[in-house]
């Protein structure tokens, strides 16, 4: 009893104490732009933030006067271009990798790894010339081939790592009862790996939807998805930081939401490859 | 008959042999568009005098913008800074994030909870960040002075991004505080692939904590560790949009990276024949830890 009430201590002193603070550290900044949210701009620079006299004033000036559903409706559709973009073009993609053996597989593969890791500031400077050229500027269109450069090979290697994960044997048997390559894949493969295309699907919603050099770059006036939003709300001489703070929170609950629910999944899909290696 | 029988066996072979491209070639020629095309540019645009309000000005230089660029002493400062940047960065999110793995490798009963909130900042985007960050360190109002006036750290308010010395440092804390969850996640799932009997072993023939650590579990994350070091030096030199919301390179030249310097050479000044030459430059640099990474995933392709 006494070793068992000295080990509860030592395990409140070691692990729980240490753990809430890391936490605190981890949420506290965010925790800090929602208080702020729920502030009167009057007294942030007065008393400062407070949860006392909480109001959701800034929220409703947000949509009201800024117009933030607009922008808000810009990054859905982006993001959700680019998943569908993405997933289209990864699928099959992933299928021959996982399935056959060809020449120029090893080469292909590290090409899809290699172009993940391209500075994107190599790249934005001439995605700006080729949309000005194609006359795409400040389209949905130029933000979702802009985020696609990351979704592609992200989405591929993911779903390499799921069908790898389904074994040979089941794509076979549905052939030897008479469907072809294709057939096996949609109505075999796909449904079995439905779980890892949902992760992936939302994975690049979230980076797309978080996404902020190409939008500010590649949109403008007429597409202004939420993180170029929220930046503009920084006036030349003062900040409104309650109205600011309410968009970032707006902004990044879907994320943050979302992310929550695939966590499990996707960092199984993610760390696969890295502890085995 | 058996003439019809051969044709459709070759015809067969042939599917087979073309099908994996035929599956691989809408994904390979997009990215062809977005990513090959794009980046041969940007070489090319590097060899040129190119700025952008000058459109009909487009004349060859060879590697005149990357002499000028080693000559360029803003070019020195980014450089250096990206060091400084990256050198102190990596290593705080590690560290801390092996510690989170750790705790969270033990077992307490709200586990699964701290398991879930601790993505938090991984998952949320850059810009809000920033923005929540520049809020916090502001210098008259800002949560971070109070704190510290309060528990007698600091004598006055401090302007964390407004001054030169202290800019740098306060952006790294930042890009620290996002990127550990990550170090975090995957170092916990290297832990929790370690099998329970080598420790049970080790405690059998009276290994002390200190000893299983140091022989059994970092061996065993070894591997995780390497790669998602890799992999965070790669995204953290890539992402400069944090330092750019939150400083713009300022004050002066004090928070400048190469990334950053390429983007506010082409996006203010548009010379982007400039801007090109030191986002080829930078990409060299990084090139080398690509290359290591490509290595260790040599295995699993």
């Amino acid at each position: 009893m006494a070793v068992g009430r000295s080990g509860f201590w030592k395990r409140i002193l070691t692990v729980d104490m240490p753990m809430v603070l890391i936490l605190l550290f981890a949420l506290g900044p965010y925790f800090w732009m929602f208080v702020t949210s729920v502030s009167q701009e009057s007294v942030l620079f007065t008393t400062g933030p407070s949860l006392v006299n909480a109001t959701l004033e800034n929220y409703v000036r947000l949509f009201e006067t800024i117009g933030f559903a607009d922008n808000l409706i810009d990054s859905f559709l982006v993001a959700s271009g680019t998943v569908a973009v993405g997933l289209s073009l990864s699928v099959t993609a992933a299928y021959a990798f996982s399935r056959f053996d060809f020449r120029a597989k090893r080469l292909l593969m590290t090409q899809f790894l290699v172009i993940n890791m391209f500075p994107l500031v190599l790249l934005i400077l001439p995605l700006f010339i080729l949309m000005r050229w194609l006359g795409l500027l400040d389209t949905h269109l130029a933000l979702i081939a802009a985020n696609s450069t990351i979704a592609i090979p992200f989405s591929i290697w993911m779903m390499v790592s799921y069908i790898n994960g389904i074994p040979k044997s089941l794509d076979e048997a549905a052939m030897t009862d008479g469907c072809s390559r294709l057939q096996a894949l949609r109505r075999v493969i796909l449904p079995l790996c439905l779980p890892g295309i949902v992760a992936t699907g939302i994975y690049i919603f979230i980076t797309s939807w978080n996404e902020y050099l190409y939008a500010l770059t590649l949109g403008g006036r007429e597409v202004r998805p939420i993180t170029v939003a929220v930046q503009t709300l920084i006036g030349e001489y003062e900040v409104q930081w309650g109205l600011l703070s309410a968009g970032g929170i707006i902004g990044a609950m879907p994320a943050a939401v979302l992310f929550l629910l695939v966590q499990k999944r996707l960092i199984s899909g993610l760390t696969q490859g890295a502890v085995k290696g | 008959m058996r003439h019809r029988f051969s044709d459709k066996t070759e015809l067969h072979a042939l599917g087979r042999r073309v099908l994996p491209y035929a599956m691989l070639s809408p994904a390979v020629l997009v990215t062809l568009a977005i990513v090959f095309f794009p980046m041969l540019q940007t070489t090319w645009m590097s060899l040129h005098e190119y700025i952008l309000f000058r459109p009909n000005d487009f004349h060859w230089v060879g590697l005149g913008n990357f002499k000028a660029a080693l000559n360029d002493e803003v070019f020195w400062i980014s450089f250096g800074h990206t060091l400084i940047w990256m050198g102190i960065t990596i290593p705080a999110q590690l560290l801390l994030g092996l510690t989170t793995a750790l705790l969270l490798n033990q077992n307490f009963p709200w586990r699964p909870i701290a398991r879930a909130l601790i993505i938090i900042p991984w998952a949320l985007p850059s810009v809000i960040i920033a923005l929540m960050w520049v809020w916090i360190y502001d210098s008259n109002y800002g949560v971070a002075n109070e704190f510290l006036l309060r528990l007698g750290i600091v004598q006055k308010a401090v302007p964390w991004l407004a001054n030169p010395d202290t800019a740098l440092a306060s952006i790294i804390l930042t890009l620290t505080w996002q990127g550990f969850p990550f170090f975090a996640v995957m170092i916990l799932a290297g832990l929790q692939s370690i099998p329970h009997s080598h420790y049970e072993a080790a405690s059998i023939d009276g290994a002390s904590q200190l000893r299983q650590f140091w022989h059994i579990t970092l061996p065993g994350i070894s591997g995780v560790v390497v790669t998602a070091v890799l992999l965070r030096l790669i995204w953290v030199a890539n992402s400069f949009d944090v330092i750019f919301v939150m400083t713009g390179g300022g004050p002066g030249y004090s928070t400048y990276t190469l990334p950053l310097y390429a983007f506010i050479k082409a996006r203010t000044n548009l010379d982007f024949g400039y801007g090109s030459a030191i986002a080829v430059l930078f990409t060299l640099l990084l090139m080398v830890f690509v290359i290591f990474y490509l290595r260790r995933m040599r295995r699993m392709i």
